[in-house]
């Protein structure tokens, strides 16, 4: 009885030796995306409840131009697809192209953070800041936070171009890759919910 | 250059304040004496400010719960104090400024930095022993969010020499709390220690997921986890929902404050309530988070010193499972007042009171554990039965105040800081206590005094019900609560017995020091040799006192709710494998240390405005953390021979008690 146990330990307990640190990196990373993801809640929820906070000052309809944003939107869709070609790139152990996606994913998110940076830039000049109603200071900081987001996103993908280069697609690198194309992915959903319930709803 | 900071910052003229800033410096200087007398900075450098070894990092948080916790104290203090003189027409030695930052800071520092750091640094030591693991998942995050917390608890003691603190309260309501009505640093340094505490919590809140997840030892399934580790999991659980609900909050406050926007001013659309609404999504489920682990440790201390398992097992997972959920579904009663119409307040009301269901299940799970069961009467036993005792008195209260209709007569009052206090205060400290010295020698080696451990309890048990019970009374009189004085004589008397109470209760701290102090001298005599001194029924109490690094030398196989105690039935608990294997262990790095340094003067200078240094501290961060992700090479190998030979020192110990 008491050796049977033993025995049966001895088998069961050589596959626990090392967890699988790759499983559990991303498992623990998809957590982060959850817990950040609940950030965004509570900013849409902000949104929500001031998306007719003006205070006298201009309203959604009057400041969105929806085919400027379609176009963000496409750059950032665009840099999501090139991700996903670079995770094949990577499952396939091809390093040039997983560095030549990885740069062309860069300069998408890039022009996209670009375009919102002018975006918000034209705003303000015109008056529209975040400092004139509860609207605005709730529309800024959703979408500024996601934004934020997106060039911590770049500062990663930049880093990770510089360690693909340095020490090729070995397991830690491909683990980091991983999770880099989580949070891109992440950050795309988060913003079909951006131009969906502040830009579409916005104008209607 | 240093923004809105200079020399008047300190506050020379206010005798009280400085003389405790004084104090402290002094103490600090004293111990950075004593380590450079001994040449201890390398050890301590070495062996705890870098370690990522989760025992350690567990010591270390309960050793900032415990200063907090005197700090916090010393707050109670002064505000009994106060109450208790300035009656009728005296204004006692607070000016009403002083008073308000005093209760501000008490309950911030209560909540964030002394019970918070004390569940982080229980659950450290023991979660991965119970689960049968050699660390947690992510060892590196777990040292970063430990650093954090300390950079937090830091800056709100920073607040105390150079500056001030909040007079907002702990809850920093708007717009109180906007620029408007709070124009000094205050605020800024409530926000930024609550800010940098909280992203730690979060992170830990991940790291315990996926370690109680993804690291448990073959054989352990969800029911055979020891309950502690299910009430571990529910609190992370909420931790990882509701903390970022307050990091948004409170970044919504600083727009705010810092650059002239309008989620919560009276002015341009902003509304306040949004704020209030906010604050309690996280505050609400924060008090599960410091209550549930608690419930984890009466379950753990009820079923060990009964000497029976833990009665209902099945029933209390489920009733923790069932306050996790409904925690979030409660938190409108903290405002009933707010105006929501009266359906509103009825849903938020019987919510509430569902919440106490699934707390009596656990509540007579205890008392059945216990009953007929051969009980020992050690010093962790006595605060869970004085807690289980007081605790019902305080969710009975709850139940009381959930009744809308009631709380608008008592809404603000002394009778809801009786009333959370007699939660939290059996709920979660006693608990916290419990733990302590629960699991005292399994972290150091030996056990606490207990003579002096039950004194303690005593001037604990009589000091709390001394300064709580009359502010219940004070509530139906009609005290209103943070009142820094009172006409109202008729009030006096009362305040009086709740001073004599908390003198009471520093009586109980000074007896712990006393104790820790005395058991430290005998610890030769107080050693724990075998591992086990209780008794006990679960993992941990199959490693040694205190555990290698690697905690287990062979991962063990789990069969039963109650492993270590099967094993110990079985004849199998300590039972030598036939070879030893080489163990692989995470590296010490010093960049967690590094991030909570910069994340403090993060904290600073934007507190102060000092921008140029803020940019400074926050690309440091950055690059501390690239240069961390850069490193491959993070852990060390522990060979077998070397295993070996602790796994005998271990086996000659065990032999020598055995004679």
């Amino acid at each position: 009885m008491t050796t049977d146990a033993l025995t049966i330990g001895a088998g069961r307990y050589e596959e626990v030796e090392r967890h699988d640190t790759v499983v559990t990196q991303t498992f623990g990373f998809w957590l982060y995306l959850m817990s950040d993801l609940i950030i965004f809640a509570t900013l849409f929820a902000t949104y929500v409840v001031f998306s007719h906070s003006y205070a006298g000052g201009p309203t959604g309809k009057e400041l969105f131009e929806l085919p400027y944003v379609l176009g963000e939107t496409f750059l950032l869709l665009f840099s999501s697809v090139t991700y996903g070609l670079v995770m094949l790139a990577v499952h396939n152990g091809m390093k040039k192209w997983v560095l030549i996606g990885l740069a062309v994913t860069f300069l998408l998110g890039l022009g996209f953070v670009s375009m919102e940076v002018i975006e918000f830039h034209k705003l303000i000049v015109q008056g529209h800041g975040p400092d004139v109603s509860a609207f605005l200071s709730s529309y800024f900081t959703l979408v500024g936070t996601h934004g934020t987001h997106v060039t911590f996103g770049l500062i990663w993908m930049a880093v990770m171009i510089g360690q693909v280069a340095v020490k090729g697609l070995t397991s830690p690198v491909q683990s980091r890759l991983m999770r880099l194309s989580m949070f891109w992915h992440f950050l795309d959903i988060v913003w079909i919910g951006i131009f969906s319930i502040v830009y579409l709803m916005g104008v209607m | 250059m240093f923004g809105k900071l200079s020399l008047s910052a300190i506050p020379y003229n206010e005798p009280i304040t400085i003389t405790a800033v004084a104090g402290a410096v002094l103490l600090g200087l004293v111990i950075m004496i004593l380590i450079t007398y001994y040449r201890k900075w390398t050890y301590l450098y070495k062996e705890w400010l870098t370690s990522l070894d989760h025992k350690k990092i567990g010591i270390m948080y309960i050793i900032i719960a415990l200063v907090m916790l005197l700090r916090g104290f010393s707050d109670a203090i002064l505000m009994r104090g106060q109450q208790a003189i300035a009656a009728g027409g005296a204004l006692g030695y607070l000016s009403p400024d002083h008073f308000n930052q005093i209760f501000s800071a008490h309950g911030s520092i209560m909540i964030i930095f002394m019970a918070m750091p004390f569940l982080a640094g229980l659950m450290n030591i023991v979660v991965p022993q119970q689960i049968g693991a050699r660390d947690v998942a992510f060892p590196f995050m777990n040292s970063l969010s430990l650093w954090l917390t300390a950079a937090g608890a830091l800056l709100i003691m920073t607040s105390l020499g150079v500056g001030e603190f909040s007079k907002a309260g702990w809850s920093g309501y708007a717009p109180l709390s906007g620029i408007e009505f709070s124009p000094d640093v205050g605020v800024d340094y409530w926000i930024w220690a609550l800010q940098i505490a909280g992203i730690g919590s979060t992170l830990t809140g991940i790291n315990f997921i996926v370690t109680i997840m993804a690291m448990r030892a073959p054989g352990m399934t969800l029911m055979r986890l020891p309950l502690f580790v299910w009430t571990i999991f529910a609190t992370m659980v909420l931790v990882v929902w509701a903390f970022p609900v307050l990091t948004a909050a409170l970044a919504m406050l600083t727009l705010d404050r810092y650059l002239g926007l309008h989620f919560f001013t009276n002015t341009l659309g902003g509304n306040q309530m949004m704020y209030v609404n906010l604050f309690w999504t996280w505050a609400h489920p924060e008090v599960y988070i410091l209550i549930l682990p608690a419930f984890g440790v009466f379950s753990e201390v009820a079923a060990t010193f009964s000497g029976k398992r833990l009665f209902g097992y099945r029933s209390m997972v489920w009733a923790t499972a069932a306050i996790t959920v409904l925690s979030f579904s409660v938190w409108m009663h903290h405002f009933f007042t707010m105006g929501a119409s009266p359906n509103v307040n009825l849903f938020f009301g019987i919510a509430t009171m569902l919440i106490a269901i699934p707390t009596g299940v656990k509540t007579f799970n205890w008392l059945f554990t216990m009953y007929r069961g051969r009980i020992r009467f050690d010093t962790p036993m006595y605060w869970t039965i004085g807690a289980i005792v007081t605790f019902a008195v305080g969710g009975t209260s709850g139940v009381l105040l959930a009744i809308p209709s009631a709380n608008y007569v008592i809404h603000n009052s002394t009778f809801v800081i009786a009333h959370f206090h007699n939660t939290i205060i059996p709920g979660a400290v006693f608990g916290f206590f419990a733990g302590y010295y629960y699991w005292f020698p399994k972290a150091v080696g030996f056990r606490l005094k207990e003579d002096w451990g039950k004194r303690a309890f005593w001037c604990w048990l009589i000091g709390f019900l001394l300064a709580f019970v009359p502010l219940y009374v004070l509530g139906f009189m009609g005290m209103p609560r943070r009142m820094a004085f009172y006409a109202n004589p008729a009030w006096h008397p009362y305040l009086l017995v709740a001073a004599l109470g908390v003198a009471v209760i520093s009586l109980g701290i000074l007896f712990q020091v006393i104790q820790l102090l005395v058991s430290i001298r005998e610890r030769r005599s107080l050693a724990d040799p075998t591992g086990d001194p209780w008794d006990g029924r679960t993992l941990e109490w199959m490693t040694s006192s205190p555990p290698a690094v690697y905690n287990f030398a062979k991962i063990p196989v789990v069969d039963e709710i109650d492993a270590f105690m099967e094993m110990k039935e079985k004849g199998t608990a300590h039972s030598r494998p036939d070879k030893y294997n080489d163990i692989e262990m995470p590296k010490n790095a010093a960049h967690g240390l590094i991030l909570g340094g910069l994340a403090f003067v993060l904290g600073f200078s934007l507190v102060w405005h000092v921008w140029w240094l803020a940019i400074l501290a926050a690309l440091g961060m950055l690059v501390t953390v690239i240069a961390r992700s850069m490193d491959d090479d993070i852990h060390y190998v522990i060979p077998a021979a070397e295993v070996e030979r602790i796994e005998n020192e271990r086996y000659r110990l065990l032999a020598s008690v055995a004679k």
